[in-house]
């Protein structure tokens, strides 16, 4: 595997801060990542990093097997787009996208060329001549990325790209980010706070907090297995549940308030027994049913139930916590009955309650 | 159907307003007198300067010229004497506009690039730099007008014209400096950094990018500049040689003297001409002088 960027020991304090942390990352040529983390985690700084807008403290940053530890951002064969979409606003669509070649000193025919190719690859053709103010915000942030496209660079960083944009471009242009990159197969880092898009783009994700990777995998094995409490939590609308309680019997059950599950079947390392630990349940990993399995369900009382269209969401109080639950819009629950929760015990995940880790 | 009725018929439209109430009458009359208070000094001004010295003689400063006259403009312009010369304020407006056009023009350069690397090529130490230069504005212009004598001549510029831009750049340096950098750092941080990654150097990204975005704030620091650097007094008369004063010492000097009979219609014309500059760099600019204003607050 050929590795596009490598990202060694990199760290950056601003002043006592420290914001990255001997941070590791090897992206594989054409792979799209995605850095995923609330607001403060880092994800875009290091994208500036990458980018070299931000001179770093310490550890090296290679792109394309050349050291670009310091070199200008011109220089590391980069394109970037920019939340804001950040057009020149007193230049042309054309000019926008022809600045950086200038700059290059290339020849006007050559520039020409990439223009027109990028402009098709978008179908931004008609807006060549129009300057950035009499476009919708779609079409900015479309020039945004011929401006990089025209570059014809080997890695694309997109800093939160979509964040701008209304609910419904914003999953039109994902599309089309996709689209682009299975067309130019380039390597692509993509930060952003929103996890469907990271989840819909990713061939890795990898999620960050404080200046720390948490977890780097493919979206579903983060989805599926999220290697601590804090990934587990991040990702999934709504959050997986968690039941604080202590495994027993070596590792072969789960106590829970009054509650035995069986954990016969869970797919992790092995979980022995722990006085403190927690369990992991997705809301769309449980069922809902009328009649208790010894070793298989939580009993549960419904508090309130929201139809949502294509499913529904129903949220209980059980084993001393409140819990959510997706179910199919035709199972409606009047508030108040009690019911039990089938677990589907080898899509669970458990935590230990000290480390936070997942067994 | 009859409710609907009823509020057919009712009254329509705005409310009414009374226009003789008690809160009209105190904010028209106040902005009225104080009004008056301004305008009465400039009547009084340009009424005199439209009088001959009998007519002046008679005492009724605020009633308008009965035989109106522009000798006093041409004479305050060409005629007056100052000390050997008998030019006029002429010699001392060419002065002002040749201390003004470079004065304007290099300080507005020189700040806005340093306003520019302030906010978008921040180096180290440069939170103090721009800390020891915004001090600099707090420091009382005599404390320093005798040392600057001294560099001055040392420099061989002493009581020249350029002795007196160099004064002005350096005395606008402060002013201008916070006044660029507060408006650069208002500008989106994203574009410098993607006119970065497009290969755009130090000079290329001011040029070709902030420069086209700036006009605003240009044009508020020409307005702070001519209008401060035309009305400066002090600088011109200490920095400079008769022959070389600005038109502020000029006028100063044409009032003040004080051989044969005060022709106060010659003077009044002296000033209105000297306060022409300003008075109609304020009218084009209107609302942008309010701006600057607002930018450069802190100059109270």
């Amino acid at each position: 595997m050929t590795h596009s960027i490598q990202v060694k020991d990199l760290t950056l304090d601003f002043g006592a801060v420290s914001v990255l942390k001997k941070l590791n990352l090897d992206v594989a040529e054409g792979e799209f990542i995605v850095l995923l983390g609330p607001s403060g985690c880092g994800k875009s700084t290091l994208l500036n990093c990458l980018a070299g807008l931000l001179d770093i403290t310490d550890g090296q940053i290679w792109i394309k097997g050349k050291n670009v530890t310091w070199a200008e951002p011109s220089e590391r064969g980069i394109g970037m787009v920019f939340q804001s979409y950040a057009l020149y606003p007193q230049m042309t669509v054309r000019g926008n996208l022809s600045f950086g070649l200038k700059n290059a000193r290339m020849a006007q025919s050559e520039i020409d060329k990439r223009i027109a190719r990028a402009a098709e690859i978008l179908q931004i053709q008609p807006l060549l001549d129009r300057k950035p103010g009499a476009l919708s915000g779609g079409q900015r942030q479309r020039v945004a990325i011929g401006r990089a496209l025209v570059r014809d660079v080997d890695v694309f960083l997109f800093d939160e790209p979509l964040s701008n944009l209304d609910a419904k471009l914003r999953s039109e242009l994902r599309v089309e980010i996709k689209r682009l990159h299975a067309q130019l197969k380039n390597t692509m880092v993509y930060v952003t706070h929103d996890q469907i898009e990271a989840l819909t783009l990713a061939d890795r994700i990898a999620v960050m907090r404080g200046g720390v990777i948490q977890q780097l995998a493919a979206p579903q094995e983060i989805y599926n297995r999220p290697s601590n409490l804090f990934v587990a939590g991040f990702i999934g609308s709504p959050s997986m549940n968690f039941l604080h309680g202590s495994t027993i019997d070596g590792g072969r059950a789960f106590q829970l308030q009054g509650t035995r599950l069986d954990l016969t079947g869970y797919e992790g390392g092995a979980v022995g027994t722990r006085d403190r630990a927690i369990i992991g349940l997705r809301p769309e990993h449980l069922t809902v049913q009328d009649h208790a399995e010894p070793g298989q369900t939580i009993p549960a009382v419904v508090e309130i139930d929201e139809p949502m269209g294509a499913d529904s969401l129903v949220w209980l109080k059980a084993a001393g916590a409140q819990m959510s639950v997706r179910v199919p819009v035709e199972q409606r629950m009047a508030p108040g009955t009690t019911v039990h929760l089938k677990v589907d015990i080898a899509k669970a995940s458990i935590f230990d309650t000290a480390s936070e880790l997942r067994v | 159907m009859a409710d609907l009725s009823a509020t057919m018929t009712g009254p329509r439209g705005a409310k009414p307003r009374r226009v003789l109430s008690g809160r009209n009458i105190m904010v028209y009359g106040t902005l009225i007198v104080v009004s008056l208070y301004y305008i009465l000094p400039l009547w009084v001004m340009v009424m005199t300067s439209l009088k001959g010295m009998p007519e002046i003689r008679l005492g009724n400063i605020f009633a308008p010229p009965v035989e109106v006259t522009f000798q006093p403009w041409v004479k305050a312009w060409s005629e007056a004497c100052t000390g050997l010369n008998c030019d006029g304020l002429s010699r001392g407006f060419w002065n002002s506009v040749q201390i003004l056009i470079p004065s304007v023009v290099l300080s507005i350069i020189v700040a806005s690039v340093n306003g520019y690397a302030l906010v978008n090529w921040r180096f180290k130490g440069s939170d103090v730099f721009f800390t020891i230069l915004i001090f600099g504005s707090f420091i009382p212009y005599q404390v320093m007008l005798y040392p600057i004598v001294i560099l001055l001549r040392e420099m061989g510029i002493y009581g020249t014209l350029w002795g007196l831009v160099l004064v002005h750049t350096i005395f606008g340096m402060p002013i201008l400096t916070l006044l660029f950098r507060n408006y650069f750092s208002s500008l989106p941080e994203e574009l410098f950094k993607a006119a970065r990654v497009d290969g755009a150097g130090f000079w290329g990204i001011y040029f070709q990018i902030m420069l086209p975005m700036s006009l605003p704030i240009f044009v508020v620091a020409i307005i702070l500049q001519v209008t401060g650097i035309w009305n400066d007094f002090l600088f011109g008369v200490v920095y400079t040689k008769p022959d070389l004063y600005p038109m502020t010492v000029q006028l100063n000097n044409i009032v003040n003297s004080v051989q044969g009979v005060k022709e106060y219609n010659v003077n009044m014309a002296a000033t209105l001409l000297t306060g022409l500059v300003p008075l109609i760099v304020y009218f084009v600019s209107g609302k942008l002088f309010v701006r600057g204003i607002a930018a450069g607050a802190v100059k109270g």
